[in-house]
């Protein structure tokens, strides 16, 4: 099992829990505009990889996006893609796409990944403030 | 052509245009102590003049210098705070702040510049925005080596020419077989621009010289909530 990612949450990159123990914990939240986009979301990527060698019984993958730029949301398809590969290899796979229900860009961009990626998708909608 | 009109009459509307100088400087307070203090008039009178213009437009910020990671991350946040006192919709703060990221960094990452290629990634370029009685307006400007010009046009054009279903199917088309440029673009905020605001993104290009062009972007962020 490859060793939890946590990474705090600042104004341009997103708090990053990445958690095999218990039922495990997998999440990204905040805000998302790196000045270097592939450098933040590498480690990321490769932390999957070394999971879905010998991922948990069932796979939760929470997203809790205030805001991502563009290049972000290109890498957030390639974690999304990691996902589907799992879902693929016959793992349990769950991804949660959270957003603001007063936010229609955000649940859009959900619907868009719901479209693109082949792995079971919720979208949950909750109240800000 | 038409659209240098357009850029420019979003902030140098006709009638601010036609106003002679005179005419300007009875307008605002307090214009006895600016001719007062004149030391040097003509640098006085720019600076008055400037302000007038810029008041008149209600442009809330301008600037021209290198565009960094810093810069974007302080422009953001000042609009941020400025549009939450004012109380626009949370939906249109939210298209600002991303209009404003996808221009800035897209100046960060593509400008042209060749003096600070080896030591820096940043660009350099103007920036504007402004607040009008129904819209925002966000204004860029970079130059961009004559070579780019056709492709970026017809990019442009082609963004221009979709409405939102086939701006979405730009986009996922684009994010799925896209790759990410060494300096992290990913070809998708001119898109992303268009069909977050529902706006044709207004542009030009300027010839400088043989080998560069300024390129002018302006997108619209509609303030009424649809």
């Amino acid at each position: 099992m490859p060793q939890a990612i946590k990474i705090k949450g600042t104004d341009d990159t997103p708090m990053v829990i990445l958690n095999t123990e218990g039922e495990g914990t997998f999440e990204i939240s905040g805000r998302s505009l790196p000045e270097d986009v592939a450098a933040f979301y590498d480690p990321i990527l490769e932390w999957l990889d070394a999971y879905a060698e010998n991922p948990n019984k069932k796979t939760i993958f929470n997203f809790k996006l205030e805001y991502f730029n563009t290049a972000s949301s290109k890498l957030l398809l390639d974690v999304l893609l990691k996902l589907e590969e799992m879902h693929d290899n016959g793992h349990d796979v769950l991804v949660r796409w959270h957003y603001p229900d007063d936010d229609e860009d955000m649940e859009e961009a959900g619907e868009e990944y719901a479209d693109i990626v082949e792995v079971p998708f919720e979208q949950v909608s909750y109240t800000v403030g | 052509m038409q659209n240098i009109k357009r850029i420019f009459n979003v902030f140098l509307k006709k009638e601010v245009l036609n106003l002679s100088k005179t005419e300007v400087m009875t307008d605002l307070e307090p214009k006895t102590e600016v001719q007062e203090i004149t030391s040097d008039k003509e640098s006085l009178d720019f600076v008055y003049e400037f302000y007038v213009r810029m008041k008149r437009n209600k442009i809330h910020l301008a600037y021209e210098g290198e565009i960094t990671h810093q810069i974007t991350k302080a422009f953001t946040s000042l609009t941020e705070n400025n549009m939450a006192k004012e109380e626009d919709y949370a939906s249109v703060q939210k298209k600002v702040f991303h209009v404003m990221v996808e221009c800035l960094q897209n100046i960060s990452k593509h400008a042209e510049n060749r003096h600070h290629i080896v030591t820096s990634k940043d660009g350099r370029g103007i920036f504007m925005i402004s607040k009008g009685e129904s819209e925002y307006n966000v204004t860029t400007g970079n130059t961009i080596p004559n070579d780019k010009v056709e492709e970026l046009q017809k990019m442009l054009e082609n963004i221009n020419s979709l409405d939102k279903e086939g701006l979405n199917k730009l986009y996922k088309q684009q994010m799925k077989e896209g790759r990410l440029s060494d300096r992290g673009g990913a070809g998708l905020g001119f898109i992303d621009i268009a069909r977050k605001t529902g706006e044709k993104l207004i542009f030009c290009f300027l010839p400088v010289d043989e080998t560069k062009s300024f390129f002018v972007l302006t997108s619209t962020i509609p303030r009424v909530k649809e």
